[in-house]
C-alpha cells in the first residue's frame, strides 16, 4: 500500500452541526500522479483536503500519509512530513517581499536553514520557475493577483514537497494565465505528487492522469479522464449541468 | 540597496553608533538629562521587550506590568528577605519573569485578539493583588527601598551616578544588540511571518504556538530584567510598577516609536519622557499635552517615528 498510494483515508467523515460536508469518504492518491478532485460547489472538496493536510479536524476517520497513520498529527508536523497546501483564497505574506515569502516556505526545509548561500539558490530557482525572479525584491502586496497565485505555488514549491495540494488554483486567472499554469503543472508531474481541486475542466483534462468526483461529500467515481468523461453518474451530477464541459 | 553596504552591515553601523552616541552623550549632558536618560534607558529595555512581542510577533499584550514586577520583586525580594547576594538577585529576577511569561503564555496563548488582551490584562491584575495580598513581604502600595548595600555589583557603587548612568548603558546596550540579532534571524523572521499571517505560517510546517510561547518568554525576560534593573538602580520597589499604567505605558512607547522596528522603543520612550517633562513645567494639564500629542500622532504616523523614517527614508530600518 504505501509505495501504491502517497495518501489514503479510510471512512473520513466531516459534520458541522447537522450537515455532512464528508461522509465515510474512502480515498486513495496514487503516488507520482496528477489527481484532480472534481465535484459541484458544495460537495465538499476543500474540507476534504482540508482534513488531508490537518487544517480542519476531520469528525472521524483516518489519513494515512506514505502509509503511516497521521490522523493524531497537527497540521505544521503533516506539512513537515512532505505536503504543502496552497490555499482556495489566496494566502500570502502580503507586507513582506516575494524573496522572504519564498524564503519562509523553504527554510524549514533546507539542509543548513542558515546557510544564507543555499537559501538563495533555493530561492531565485524556484522564483524563476514561475517566472517571478526578476520581482523578488518586491512587496508581495504589490503583485497583480495572477502573480500572487503563481507566488503562492513557488512557496509550495519551495518546501520540495512529495504531496502538493493546490485549492482551485486557477480561480480568477485570466485565460492566458490558466494556459501558462497548465504548462507549470505538466511540468511538475514526475516530481511530486499533485492534487489538484479544481473547477475548470479544461485544466481538469489536460493536466489530470486520474480523476476523483465527489459529490454530497461521497465518493462518485474514480477514474481516467476518459473514463470520468464518459460515466454516466457523473455527467449526470456534474459534467452534463457545467457549462465548461 | 544600490549601496555598497549590506543592510546587516548599516544595522550594525546603526546600533553600535546609537550606543556610542550614548556612551559619549554623558558628559555633555547635565546631571538632571544623564538621569533622564539612565531612566529612559532601563524603560527602554521594557518597551523592547514589548515590541518583540507586539511589533515584532503580532500579539498585542495588556499585562506586561506583571513580568517587569516579577523581574523587579524577584530582585527585590530576593534581597530583602533571603538576603543573597546582588548577582544571584539578578538570576532570580530572570528566573521568576521566565517562569511568569511561561506559564501565563501557555494559558493566554489559547486566545487571540481581544481575548487575548482582556486575558494578559486579567492576569496582570491578579499579579498586582497578588503583590498587595502579600503586603507583609511586599510591603504593597507603599514599596520598599532596595538596602544601599545591596546596590553592589562587582564593586561598583549602582547608586553613584555615573555608574547608574552606564549600568543602565550597558543593559541597554545588549538588549539593544540582542533585539537586533534576533529580529533578523531566521527565528525573528518566522515570528513576522505569525504576525504577517499566521494560518499561513502554520501550512508552511511551523509550530506556531510553539514560536508564540517562545516569543512571550523572551518579552517577559526582557521586561523583568527592565524591572530589576530600576529596582537596582533607583533604589526601589513598589506595586504602584504592576498596575495597568505600567502596562499601557510600553503600548503607547512602542506606538510611538515604531512597532516593528529595532530602534522605535528608545526614541518612543524618549519622547514620551521629555514630552511629559517639558509640558509639565508649563502646565499641570501636562496629561492633555501628553494625550494630544498621542491623538495626532496615531491619527497622522500610526507606524510611529521609526516607522515613518522606515518608510521614507531608511528601507533597510530592521
Amino acid at each position: 500500500m504505501a509505495s501504491m498510494n502517497l495518501i489514503s483515508t479510510q471512512k473520513l467523515t466531516k459534520q458541522y452541526g447537522g450537515i455532512l460536508a464528508n461522509s465515510n469518504v474512502d480515498f486513495e492518491l496514487p503516488t507520482g500522479q496528477i489527481t484532480a478532485l472534481i465535484g459541484p460547489n458544495g460537495a465538499g472538496k476543500s474540507t476534504f483536503v482540508g482534513m488531508l493536510c490537518g487544517r480542519i479536524d476531520a469528525t472521524s476517520g483516518e489519513v494515512f500519509f506514505n502509509g503511516e497513520n497521521i490522523s493524531h498529527l497537527p497540521a505544521h508536523k503533516r506539512i513537515r512530513l512532505g505536503m504543502a497546501y496552497t490555499f482556495q483564497i489566496t494566502s500570502i505574506f502580503s507586507g513582506l517581499s516575494l524573496f522572504e515569502n519564498v524564503a519562509l516556505a523553504a527554510r524549514p526545509n533546507l539542509s543548513k536553514p542558515n546557510n544564507e548561500k543555499q537559501l538563495n539558490d533555493k530561492v531565485y530557482k524556484v522564483l524563476k520557475r514561475v517566472g517571478l525572479d526578476d520581482r523578488a525584491m518586491q512587496i508581495a502586496s504589490d503583485l497583480s493577483y495572477g502573480h500572487q497565485r503563481l507566488l503562492e505555488i513557488a512557496m509550495g514549491l519551495a518546501q520540495d514537497p512529495e504531496l502538493f495540494i493546490l485549492d482551485e488554483p486557477t480561480q480568477g486567472l485570466a485565460e492566458s494565465e490558466v494556459t501558462s499554469f497548465i504548462e507549470l503543472v505538466k511540468s511538475l508531474a514526475g516530481e511530486m505528487t499533485i492534487l489538484l481541486i479544481e473547477h475548470n475542466m479544461d485544466v481538469v483534462m489536460k493536466t489530470a492522469d486520474f480523476i476523483t468526483v465527489l459529490n454530497f461529500g461521497e465518493v462518485l467515481a474514480n477514474g481516467s479522464p476518459d473514463e470520468i468523461r464518459n460515466n454516466p453518474h457523473v455527467q449526470e451530477a456534474y459534467l452534463g449541468t457545467s457549462s465548461d464541459a | 540597496m544600490s549601496n555598497m553596504l549590506s543592510d546587516t552591515a548599516r544595522g550594525y553601523i546603526l546600533h553600535i553608533s546609537i550606543i556610542v552616541a550614548l556612551a559619549l552623550i554623558y558628559d555633555v549632558l547635565g546631571n538632571y538629562h544623564s538621569g533622564n536618560l539612565a531612566r529612559i534607558m532601563v524603560l527602554a529595555v521594557y518597551a523592547m521587550g514589548y515590541n518583540f512581542l507586539f511589533g515584532y510577533t503580532g500579539l498585542l499584550s495588556l499585562g506586561h506590568a506583571v513580568f517587569f514586577a516579577a523581574g523587579m520583586y524577584g530582585l527585590g525580594l530576593s534581597i530583602q528577605i533571603f538576603e543573597i547576594p546582588t548577582l544571584l538577585a539578578i538570576l532570580a529576577a530572570m528566573v521568576s519573569s521566565i517562569v511568569v511569561a511561561a506559564g501565563i503564555g501557555f494559558l493566554a496563548l489559547r486566545t487571540s485578539g481581544v481575548a487575548f488582551m482582556i486575558v494578559t490584562l486579567m492576569f496582570a491584575q491578579a499579579g498586582y493583588l497578588t503583590i498587595l495580598y502579600f503586603g507583609e513581604y511586599t510591603r504593597g502600595d507603599e514599596g520598599f527601598v532596595v538596602a544601599q548595600s545591596a546596590r553592589q555589583l562587582f564593586g561598583f557603587n549602582l547608586a553613584d551616578d555615573v555608574v547608574r548612568y552606564y549600568a543602565a548603558l550597558f543593559l541597554f546596550a545588549i538588549c539593544f544588540l540582542a533585539t537586533f540579532k534576533l529580529v533578523r534571524s531566521s527565528f525573528g523572521k518566522t515570528l513576522i511571518a505569525i504576525r504577517e499571517n499566521e494560518q499561513r505560517a502554520r501550512m508552511l510546517g511551523y509550530d506556531t504556538g510553539k514560536f508564540k510561547l517562545q516569543a512571550i518568554i523572551i518579552s517577559g525576560l526582557l521586561a523583568g530584567l527592565a524591572g530589576a534593573a530600576y529596582a537596582l538602580l533607583f533604589g526601589y520597589v513598589g506595586a504602584t510598577f504592576a498596575t495597568v499604567q505600567y502596562s499601557i505605558f510600553p503600548l503607547l512607547w512602542v506606538l510611538l516609536g515604531g512597532a516593528g522596528t529595532t530602534i522605535g522603543p528608545l526614541i518612543g520612550v524618549t519622547f514620551m519622557f521629555y514630552l511629559i517633562d517639558l509640558s509639565s513645567s508649563y502646565t499641570s494639564a501636562y496629561m492633555l499635552v501628553a494625550g494630544l500629542a498621542l491623538v495626532l500622532l496615531t491619527l497622522f504616523a500610526p507606524q510611529g517615528i521609526a516607522g515613518i523614517l522606515r518608510r521614507k527614508v531608511f528601507k533597510w530600518l530592521p
